[in-house]
């Protein structure tokens, strides 16, 4: 879990252009969205397509991307339980 | 009805090298990739702006010339409200066009990327430069095989004696493969240098 | 400033090659929206100009093989106006081209990767009929059409130009679609535009052409009276939640046009059928004062033609003023959008004088344009 949770805090850094953060940066339990990351509509697109290319999961409703992308922690929980690869 | 307009400032930025009303002001090594060398200037800058990490490489350019532009020209913050903004270039947005089109080439992997594709208009540069500095003012993106003087003098000055805005970011803005060049200039009623077409030819191609 | 009027006028779409068949189309409530299996890695609705039918009609003028199919449109639609137009090619004539992403299937077909560039395209629009002056290539989005008649109008106001051809076009490609379902923006059926059930956008084919002058001999002429455009400044893809981009844009043509919102008799809005593009649409509609105007989106019809899609609808407008009519906006059922607007859900027979047309862009960018009925 540890590792998938490092591999995703790099994803997200290196997918969303997150420049001026590290992986050290960002904690389990940070908001995604708002005041945490500062993540915006495109960002939350681009991690669907990252769902979709990196572990073969397919979010179509755009209020179950809500729920998933709340933080490190719950993305993660979600990926290991649906993953198809 | 003609008006005699002026430029207050006008910035160029092209061989990784930056000039600010016909002077030089910054140069970096010719071999850096543009990427490079736009992330350079931004750190040099402390321009704190995380979102220019998230745009490609001709948005980066626009942003980067209007910010020495608005920087040099100390506008009221009412007047850069209103300011119109009328940008051109020749490959509108085809060098991010292909990156999106890479991804759709191979349908065994095709994943086609928001944050790509979102830049796949080249007026996305006007739209970035009017969140950084809340331009709600009238805009328009011209596409031609040269920059075109005349047509962008003329777009401009409409805008002037129409009164739509009293002052009008002006310029050519391209980026096609490892080639890019930006040349901006802000025009208005009042302003330091005498506008006319002709004057604005040759600061672009003495610059 | 000199009055500016807009008289010859074609569409081509599935819908028809020229103006009267597509009002008649839509008269009927026809859509060109259909479901295509090969179009995109899987079926989708879209409404797309048959290739064979285009190059029927085009072999007649040029030869089909060595245009792409959006030069093919853009010249058959310009062909029609220049042939209506009281006024033919001098080197006062402007030629405006407005297009999105022009000819961007030329990444990945036969044509070479060059006719991308949008001059490429210019050039062989200009060629072809001879034009005296350099094409003025608009690409602004989705407003691109519609701000191509604003450009024309001030360019003619300011006496650069004597007169003015301006033409739209885009096409559905790979690209264009690949892109918007990677936003999730694809509705799974014939869009809905303001409907409580709309799932997102169709899109479509369409080139579309008028001629602008300002000299008109028709006793019925209609007159452009007032424009505007202006940036959101809030994000380069979502709508602004205040609508306010399209709602200065809105205030800067009254204000140029010198009306009232009460004057206005009718919107051809910009209805896109995402959920946030029709919602900004209908906060702006009402910080203006016009959710009582009768409105429509014709995006039920053509899907959303891109660059084409603002001057298409104008087009529309034009025959709706001179026809006296209100047409339906096609995929309406029960209002989706939070704030009160008069959609129009049956077509009706009404006295026309005036309208508004909008449109919205990523970029943040909006355009309103006023046109007038004026009895000569």
């Amino acid at each position: 879990m540890d590792a998938l949770k490092k591999e995703l805090k790099e994803s997200i850094i290196e997918q969303l252009n997150l420049e001026d953060f590290t992986v050290e940066d960002i904690a389990d339990d940070d908001t995604l969205f708002g005041d945490g990351l500062g993540l915006d509509s495109i960002d939350a697109l681009e991690l669907i397509v990252m769902l979709d290319k990196d572990y073969g999961i397919k979010l179509t409703d755009p209020n179950e991307g809500k729920a998933v992308f709340v933080s490190v922690e719950v993305l993660a929980t979600y990926i290991a339980k649906h993953r198809t690869k | 009805m003609k008006k005699q307009l002026k430029i207050i400032a006008y910035c160029r930025i092209k061989n990784n090298a930056i000039s600010l009303n016909g002077k030089s002001i910054i140069t970096k090594d010719k071999d850096l990739s543009f990427s490079d060398f736009a992330k350079q200037i931004y750190k040099e800058k402390q321009l704190a702006y995380p979102k220019f990490f998230k745009m490609d490489n001709l948005c980066k350019l626009a942003f980067l010339t209007s910010e020495f532009l608005f920087e040099a020209a100390k506008l009221d913050s009412e007047i850069i409200k209103n300011t119109g903004i009328v940008l051109s270039n020749k490959a509108s947005s085809l060098d991010t066009d292909r990156k999106h089109q890479d991804t759709i080439n191979d349908k065994d992997n095709y994943f086609p990327s928001p944050a790509v594709f979102v830049y796949t208009l080249a007026n996305i540069m006007i739209g970035e430069i009017s969140i950084r500095h809340q331009i709600k003012g009238e805009n328009a993106f011209f596409v031609s095989e040269k920059f075109n003087e005349t047509l962008i003098e003329h777009y401009a000055s409409s805008l002037i004696i129409n009164r739509k805005s009293s002052h009008i970011l002006c310029g050519w803005v391209d980026v096609d493969n490892n080639n890019y060049d930006a040349f901006m200039y802000l025009v208005a009623e009042e302003g330091s240098y005498n506008y006319s077409k002709e004057i604005i030819k040759n600061i672009y191609t003495q610059n | 400033m000199k009055d500016v009027f807009i008289t010859a006028n074609t569409i081509i779409s599935p819908l028809g090659f020229d103006s009267e068949a597509n009002v008649s189309a839509i008269a009927n409530e026809q859509s060109g929206i259909t479901l295509h299996n090969n179009i995109s890695t899987s079926p989708c609705y879209a409404s797309i100009i048959d290739h064979k039918k285009l190059d029927d009609a085009f072999s007649k003028i040029g030869d089909s093989k060595i245009y792409t199919k959006l030069e093919k449109m853009m010249i058959l639609s310009l062909q029609d106006t220049i042939s209506q137009a009281a006024f033919s090619i001098s080197d006062k004539t402007a030629l405006i081209i407005a297009t999105t992403k022009g000819n961007i299937d030329a990444l990945n077909n036969n044509f070479e990767p060059e006719r991308a560039y949008l001059p490429a395209l210019g050039n062989k629009i200009k060629e072809f009929f001879g034009f005296k002056t350099e094409p003025i290539i608009i690409s602004n989005a989705c407003v691109s059409g519609i701000l191509a008649i604003a450009v024309a109008k001030r360019f003619l106001q300011n006496d650069y130009y004597d007169n003015a051809f301006v033409v739209g076009g885009d096409i559905v490609s790979e690209f264009t679609l690949s892109g918007f379902q990677s936003f999730q923006a694809i509705s799974k059926n014939p869009c809905q535009p303001f409907s409580k059930h709309r799932t997102g956008i169709s899109i479509g084919d369409a080139a579309a052409s008028v001629a602008i002058t300002t000299n008109t001999s028709e006793s019925e002429a209609i007159q452009i009276i007032g424009d505007g455009s202006c940036n959101d400044a809030n994000h380069i893809s979502g709508p602004s939640r205040t609508g306010e981009g399209l709602y200065l844009s809105i205030i800067s043509a009254l204000k140029e046009a010198n009306i009232k919102p009460e004057s206005i008799d009718y919107i051809s809005a910009h209805g896109t059928a995402t959920a946030f593009n029709d919602e900004m649409e209908a906060i702006a509609f009402n910080r203006a004062k016009l959710e009582k105007t009768p409105l429509n989106s014709l995006k039920g019809y053509y899907g959303h033609t891109l660059g084409a899609s603002g001057l298409l609808e104008a087009i529309v407008g034009i025959h709706s003023l001179k026809n006296n009519m209100l047409y339906k906006s096609l995929g309406m059922d029960e209002l989706g959008v939070t704030m009160p607007l008069n959609i129009i859900e049956n077509t009706t027979k009404k006295e026309l004088k005036t309208f508004i047309k909008t449109a919205s862009g990523f970029g943040g960018c909006n355009t309103a344009v006023i046109f007038k009925k004026v009895e000569q």
